[in-house]
């Protein structure tokens, strides 16, 4: 089955890549990922990071349902959203998870299921994911830093996986935790967030098609410093609420805490909708700087876009907000 | 003579020194477009424009250190490099804003309105060049002269708020992991103190001498 959305999600014709030019990336792509990841490295070396790099040339997955989602969008390259990440757990600067997310162990991880639904406890990570067919879902991701990028992302509804578990009707809604071990994430030495990085999603939210646990990028297991192996991916919200390296799952009756909405309740709210008619208190979310990963003059010159209500997928998600005062429930 | 001899060689190596940040800068980019490096990362809007402050933020620090070294390590000719280092602090501080105003806003005036009077640390900024810009203005023998010494000293006692505020516009932009503008605060809170303290010490000695 081929999931058709094309609507308030896809993409003005202006961002659309040359067909042949994105024929000839898919192709690249998949020459890449054909051949060993080791020969993905040379192409990293002159970034002068390679060296260190975790997560490069990760296992392909086999079986891959392609879908519709933001199929037209041209994508950021591996490097780029590899090597430019928000993952404080691995240190605040930009480069820091690249550098230092080779230090988490991905293998055997395990997600614990709590609260209010039937089917409760530890579940391996192969449990998680293994009665489900792996979807790519191309998405773009939109940083409360004005910055975004467009990733394709291999993933499975998170609806389907929430199912399995059998919430009962006091689950309104999802609360997420990421790991907490100072050894394998050296950026909790140090108090810059409280750990652990805590998220949470209303049901209904969490319910929504365009949500999904995420297991990967470009068609290989999820890189560490993206948030290996499984993380949240809620494309209509700002980054921050995609939380990563996920090991808590729990199904609760009231609003769960979020590290950012925690830290700064006048900057980051609960939830976090892409708007760009609700600015930051400290800077403007009109409009963002699309990161292809190229760097250089290009990126250096190259105008902001307009940001998207919701992120673009307004169509699909603007109905969870229908009477709420978003000024208010940023 | 001998000092004025040392000058000659040194003040073309200070004005050389303090051109290599923006020289690597500059390498960097080119270096990135052209030689497929990632030296500014994949996102140089945002990473030149933040070098660019650190480096107005540092040659503030250096112009403000000049005057404790020479009187702790006993080098009064050090004082001559004072006014190039705070030129040069003015310099990035012009860079800083423009890469701001240019790069990031693309020269959207209207934005950039809205940022002005809107965003406080953008606000502070601002506060900080305007300060700043007198400074730069009254640099010259001539402007002294015609200041009076006393006059141009007063105005110039302006770059200790301008530090602070500096900082400060630092501060209030990051959301977490303050470490960078600490540091900076806790050295600049070591030069004013220095300037305290050496205050201090000119009027204790008389009272000693007074009792003695």
């Amino acid at each position: 089955m081929l999931i058709k959305w094309r609507k308030a999600s896809d993409v003005k014709p202006s961002e659309i890549t040359p067909k042949d030019v994105f024929l000839n990336r898919r192709k690249f792509i998949q020459a890449a990922a054909i051949a060993s990841g080791a020969s993905l490295v040379p192409a990293f070396v002159n970034s002068g990071l390679a060296a260190t790099s975790p997560g490069y040339g990760g296992k392909k997955f086999s079986d891959l349902k392609k879908t519709m989602y933001g199929e037209a969008e041209k994508l950021t390259t591996y490097e780029g959203l590899t090597t430019h990440n928000n993952f404080y757990e691995f240190g605040t600067g930009k480069s820091d998870p690249f550098r230092n997310a080779r230090t988490l162990e991905t293998s055997p991880w395990s997600v614990e299921i709590t609260g209010h639904a039937a089917k409760t406890g530890k579940f391996s990570y192969e449990d998680i994911i293994k009665p489900h067919q792996l979807e790519e879902r191309i998405y773009r991701l939109r940083c409360v830093e004005a910055w975004s990028m467009v990733i394709p992302w291999v993933g499975i509804p998170l609806a389907d996986i929430i199912k399995r578990f059998e919430p009962t009707s006091k689950a309104n809604y999802v609360a997420f935790e990421t790991l907490v071990d100072a050894k394998q994430m050296p950026g909790q030495e140090s108090n810059a967030l409280p750990w652990p990085y805590v998220e949470g999603l209303r049901m209904d939210e969490a319910m929504n098609p365009l949500t999904i646990l995420a297991v990967g990028v470009y068609g290989e297991h999820m890189p560490k410093q993206n948030g290996a192996p499984i993380r949240l991916v809620v494309p209509w919200k700002y980054g921050f609420k995609s939380i990563k390296s996920i090991v808590k799952i729990g199904f609760v009756e009231k609003e769960p805490p979020a590290t950012w909405n925690v830290q700064a309740p006048s900057e980051y709210g609960f939830y976090s909708n892409v708007n760009p008619r609700v600015d930051h208190p400290r800077w403007s979310q009109k409009k963002e700087r699309r990161i292809t990963g190229e760097g250089g003059l290009s990126a250096l010159f190259t105008p902001k876009i307009e940001t998207m209500y919701m992120n673009g997928y307004a169509e699909e998600v603007a109905h969870l907000y229908k009477g709420m005062d978003l000024n208010k429930f940023f | 003579m001998v000092i004025k001899k040392s000058r000659r060689i040194f003040k073309p190596l200070v004005f050389l020194a303090s051109l290599l940040p923006l020289g690597w800068l500059i390498f960097a980019l080119y270096s990135d477009e052209f030689l497929g490096t990632k030296y500014m990362t994949i996102d140089p809007v945002q990473k030149l424009d933040r070098e660019l402050g650190d480096w107005a933020l540092i040659f503030i620090i250096l112009s403000l250190s000049v005057r404790p070294l020479a009187e702790i390590f006993k080098k009064g000719e050090l004082v001559a490099y004072r006014r190039m280092l705070g030129l040069f602090a003015f310099f990035y501080v012009c860079l800083h804003l423009s890469a701001y105003i240019g790069l990031n806003l693309k020269l959207d005036w209207n934005e950039f309105i809205v940022d002005v009077t809107k965003r406080n640390y953008i606000t502070v900024g601002i506060i900080t060049f305007i300060l700043l810009t007198p400074l730069a203005v009254t640099s010259t023998k001539g402007m002294i002269k015609r200041l009076g010494g006393k006059r141009w000293q007063k105005l110039h006692m302006l770059i200790y708020p301008i530090a602070l505020l500096g900082v400060f516009h630092f501060f209030m932009m990051i959301r977490a992991d303050f470490s960078r503008p600490a540091t900076y605060l806790a050295v600049i809170l070591v030069l004013l103190g220095y300037r305290i303290w050496a205050r201090w010490q000119k009027t204790k000695p008389k009272k000693e001498a007074a009792l003695a």
